[in-house]
């Protein structure tokens, strides 16, 4: 009987008090005084907003006898409208992990050794004062990059303006949603932003191309999934996965992996031919619709089935749903778009797609968002323009990237043949770089060539453990942050502020650039005594009441039209000031000006080869979370999902645990469970990313799972923009009787870090907690 | 007059199985690590690609005729306000009959204090005032309804006139008060 394992989140397996260490049973200390009551209930709330993902969502935290017992959505947000998905919920458990970093330490060893002693503030700040200074008198200001990712990295973004380095890279563009906005702002003249301006809400018909809300929470969307769903809009998900979303569809086209360009092309051609497209609204916004026309004619859905895989007929029947839903129609663009290098022009094909069915500025479709106008703290003037960032070999590389690209930044720290790196000096920013950029070795290698790396983080990531300085972090729940006026449907604001205080001897984000600036002369861009003044003296500008904002969480401006039938502009900044369904731009670069196939760009796994795919499990935000014991106890541990008849030829059955082993003989550090599914095509294995942790200082993480960015040593750069396809590589199945010797998984740690031929891979330190076994499974799925 | 009859109704249409209802639970009501009051449950038929899935978020049933209630020797288990079912912490030996006797696997020994315990449809919020439960107060996809079967104007007494609906194992005979619309 499967009773207890029902109870047991995360199903089969040992999940009790032994494996979730670090906290006692007692979550927030109240269970002793608490009768029939659980006395969460705040005996002050807080409003704020969330940093689980990046979406933002205002929440109201409560807080008993000075603890956070539980965190709502603000019902005043717009972006949560009071309701969070599971990683919001569960933000106590950052804020309370035993594993955090507690106080600034110094590397006292080898780079990659794990020797740190614990400083004081004033002892580690000056050592990065060094070295920021001592690096700009000797290779320049720009020899010095931020890597950062989190709302906190506005304050150190601002550092290394005034500072003069224009090398400010986040991975979430190259390695993610860059290729989608270059696509779109090639077609329309904006991006899609974040939050996207996306009218799920409103759609009647949602198209949803590798797109997996539900499992991506980001929180709104998938409101307004739901919405859709309940007012009767036809889903259609394109997708090698059976996904959740796909779950919900009236068609899902299960399509051969790499092939989505295929499809849309075949799509378009079926609405061109049969006259289903917004004829009048691509006569008034649009250009080059003759060229794409003729373009078009030779992509038949029955030229689409042999490199989709996909039914011609299916092609048809969805191609025909959408036009007959236009113009609600909405071809999402998703997210993490980085998949095959092909990304700009698959994005580009998307956007022409909704351009033919006159989605952009229509109910339904796409938005036209508005923000909130907040006059910038006056500084003096920053100086980083002056110097051309490092991440391009020439300024004719990647011609149409608009922000710096994170992999060439890495790339630039490693010297060449041609001569000396351009990078000395890193600072990390809330990114763990070798879960986030594709192959790690190179990360490691750039690593090895810096002359100083500080990073700033919460918890002891892999990369804490290559830098010399490290500086902790407050939670997003201890500090103040940079206010938050996204555009959105609603022009508003949101405040980010200190819930309780900072924990050990952790710091906000404010204070730790503004110690910095102070040391290496810039005091002049921190003239404010902390980051609510900074805030209020912005506000006031605008007109706003800082104290209404702090006791709301958010002060929503006026409503604007947001679509082109309620008056919202239609204003396209393209060379053409339409619609480019014809790209002059790409065609002054030498690029194809309309998406165009190329046979040659997919190929087939090798035999015994499964095409590595990944993404993300509605409770984890990447990595960032994995060590979370409240999101923890929901998905431990992540499996690899493989097809059932291909589990059957490898003799596999669910549960079993394998490593996988790439293409270029690189095999995973960690074990994990088969998920024996249907809901996988047979050319792939699906992970979901953030799991199969080495640092050590992970103590709940480390080594549970699969870590996929670690199997990703081949990527295809974006000619385009240089975004990392990294859905390029493949896996093969081995047993732990293949792999693993005597002493476990510890001895396979260390042979993969021979083998990538470097020494002491692990990031270790100083904080407590060793490995745990890896038990468990993720997710408690039946197949009936 | 009749009092209340609470039940819960879950849309699996709309339901992501994104365990926020989980998260959100084990914040409101403190359980301990490791067990949780509510679960997601996802079923899947057919064969690639010809699939199927429903997602349900899965919690005590609080059965009408609950066999937790009449097996235990305490009086610990019983059918508490609004016909809900509660345990009384206080009263319970831990003696696990009512889990063996519960179909839905929801009852748990919370290893805190060696009693039993599972969703109690958050009475302590409706002693406070409110009127939602914490997991449907969390929901994103406000795929979870609590309320009042004896009131016909209810949310849950129009969802289940206008939806189609099931109960989980009905040939258990529990009669329960949690219903998935389909």
């Amino acid at each position: 009987m499967k009773r207890r394992t029902f109870i047991r989140l995360g199903s089969a397996g040992a999940i009790g008090a032994a494996t979730v260490s670090g906290l006692t049973t007692n979550w927030f200390g109240f269970y002793e005084s608490r009768g029939k009551d659980p006395q969460t209930e705040g005996e002050r709330v807080v409003p704020s907003f969330c940093e689980l993902c990046f979406w933002k969502c205002g929440i109201l935290v409560h807080v008993r006898e000075g603890r956070v017992t539980k965190i709502k959505g603000n019902p005043k947000d717009p972006l949560s409208n009071g309701h969070l998905c599971p990683r919001g919920a569960g933000g106590a458990g950052i804020l309370y992990d035993p594993d955090r970093l507690k106080k600034p330490l110094i590397r006292r060893s080898k780079r990659g050794g794990d020797a740190f002693e614990d400083v004081s503030w004033d002892a580690a700040l000056d050592v990065v004062a060094e070295n920021f200074e001592r690096i700009k008198a000797r290779w320049g200001a720009g020899a010095l990059a931020l890597f950062s990712h989190g709302y906190g990295g506005n304050w150190m973004k601002h550092l290394f303006r005034a500072y003069g380095s224009p090398n400010i890279a986040a991975p979430s563009y190259a390695q993610c949603r860059g290729p989608r906005d270059v696509g779109f702002d090639l077609t329309f003249g904006w991006g899609v932003g974040s939050p996207e301006n996306t009218d799920i809400a409103h759609t009647r018909c949602l198209v949803l191309v590798g797109s997996h809300l539900g499992e991506n929470m980001h929180n709104t969307q998938v409101q307004e999934f739901a919405q859709a769903i309940r007012r009767g809009a036809t889903i259609i998900v394109v997708d090698p996965r059976f996904s959740v979303a796909a779950g919900k569809s009236h068609e899902w086209l299960p399509i051969r992996p790499g092939t989505d360009l295929a499809l849309l092309l075949a799509w378009m051609h079926v609405l061109v031919e049969e006259g289903w497209y917004d004829k009048d609204y691509v006569e008034k916004y649009a250009f080059g619709f003759e060229q794409l026309q003729a373009h078009l004619r030779p992509y038949t859905p029955e030229w689409a089935y042999p490199r989709t895989g996909l039914d011609p007929e299916q092609i048809r029947r969805t191609a025909r749903m959408m036009g007959g839903a236009r113009p609600a129609v909405l071809v999402h663009p998703g997210r993490r778009v980085t998949w095959y290098g092909n990304d700009t022009q698959r994005s580009r094909a998307i956007a022409i797609l909704n351009a033919l069915l006159g989605s952009w500025g229509r109910k339904g479709g796409f938005f036209i968002p508005s923000a909130l106008e907040i006059p910038p703290y006056e500084y003096p003037g920053y100086v980083d323009r002056e110097v051309a960032p490092a991440d391009r070999s020439e300024p004719s590389q990647y011609p149409l990237a608009d922000e710096v690209l994170a992999q060439g930044l890495c790339q630039a720290t490693i010297p060449t043949s041609l001569g000396d790196s351009r990078i000395k000096g890193w600072m990390v920013y809330g990114s763990n770089l070798p879960l986030t950029l594709p192959n790690p070795r190179e990360v490691f290698r750039a690593v090895q060539e810096l002359e100083f790396l500080v990073t700033v983080d919460i918890l002891p990531s892999e990369i804490v453990g290559w830098s010399d300085v490290v500086l902790p972090e407050s939670t997003y729940l201890e500090r103040c942050d940079e206010l938050l006026a996204p555009p959105w449907r609603v022009p508003y604001v949101a405040v980010r502020q200190e819930v309780v205080p900072p924990m050990y001897e952790s710091r906000p984000g404010w204070w730790i650039a503004r110690e910095l600036g102070k040391r290496i002369g810039l005091p002049d861009f921190f003239p404010w005594a902390d980051s609510m003044e900074y805030a209020k003296t912005r506000l006031e500008k605008a007109g706003l009441d800082c104290h209404t904002l702090q006791r709301e969480g958010v002060i929503l401006g006026a409503p604007q039209p947001i679509y082109f039938e309620e008056g919202a502009p239609a204003v396209f900044y393209t060379p053409s000031g339409k619609i480019e369904l014809y790209s002059q731009r790409l065609a002054a670069h030498g690029f194809d000006p309309i998406p165009t196939w190329h046979d040659e760009e997919v190929e087939d796994p090798p035999p015994g080869y499964y095409r590595l795919l990944f993404g993300r499990s509605p409770v984890h935000s990447f990595g960032r979370t994995t060590n979370n014991r409240l999101l923890g106890q929901v998905m431990e541990e992540n499996a690899v999902w493989v097809n059932r008849r291909v589990a059957e030829q490898w003799g596999l059955a669910d549960g079993d645990r394998v490593y996988l082993q790439n293409q270029d003989g690189v095999r995973s550090s960690f074990s994990a469970p088969v998920k024996v599914t249907e809901r996988i095509h047979p050319d792939a294995v699906y992970l979901v990313h953030g799991f199969g942790r080495k640092a050590r200082g992970l103590s709940f993480a480390f080594g549970k799972g699969i870590d996929d960015a670690e199997l990703i040593t081949r990527y295809k750069t974006d000619p385009i923009m240089g975004g990392t396809g990294m859905n390029v590589n493949y896996v093969t199945f081995l047993r732990p009787s293949q792999v693993e010797p005597a002493s476990g998984e510890t001895g396979t740690v260390d042979t993969a870090a021979q083998s990538s031929g470097e020494t002491g891979m692990m990031g270790e330190k100083t904080t407590p907690g060793g490995g745990a076994a890896a038990t468990g499974t993720a997710g408690g799925e039946v197949t009936a | 007059m009749k009092g209340p009859r609470y039940a819960m109704v879950v849309d699996t249409r709309t339901c992501v199985g994104c365990a926020a209802c989980v998260i959100g639970c084990k914040a409101e009501n403190d359980t301990p690590d490791g067990y949780s009051r509510d679960w997601i449950h996802s079923l899947v038929a057919g064969e690639f690609p010809r699939l199927r899935m429903t997602i349900e978020s899965r919690r005590c049933n609080h059965c009408e005729k609950a066999p937790c209630v009449s097996v235990c020797p305490t009086g610990a288990s019983h059918v508490g306000p609004g016909g809900t079912v509660q345990v009384d912490p206080e009263k319970c030996s831990g003696c696990k009959a009512c889990i063996a006797a519960c179909p839905y696997g929801a009852r748990y020994v919370d290893p805190r204090s060696g009693a039993v315990d599972k969703c109690t449809f958050c009475w302590h919020r409706l002693e406070a005032g409110k009127t939602t439960t914490s997991c449907q107060e969390i929901c994103p996809t406000q795929s979870i309804v609590f309320g009042d079967l004896n009131d016909p104007e209810s949310e849950v007494s129009r969802l289940l006139k206008t939806r189609k609906w099931y109960v989980l194992q009905p040939d258990a005979g529990t009669a329960p008060k949690h219903f998935y619309l389909e």
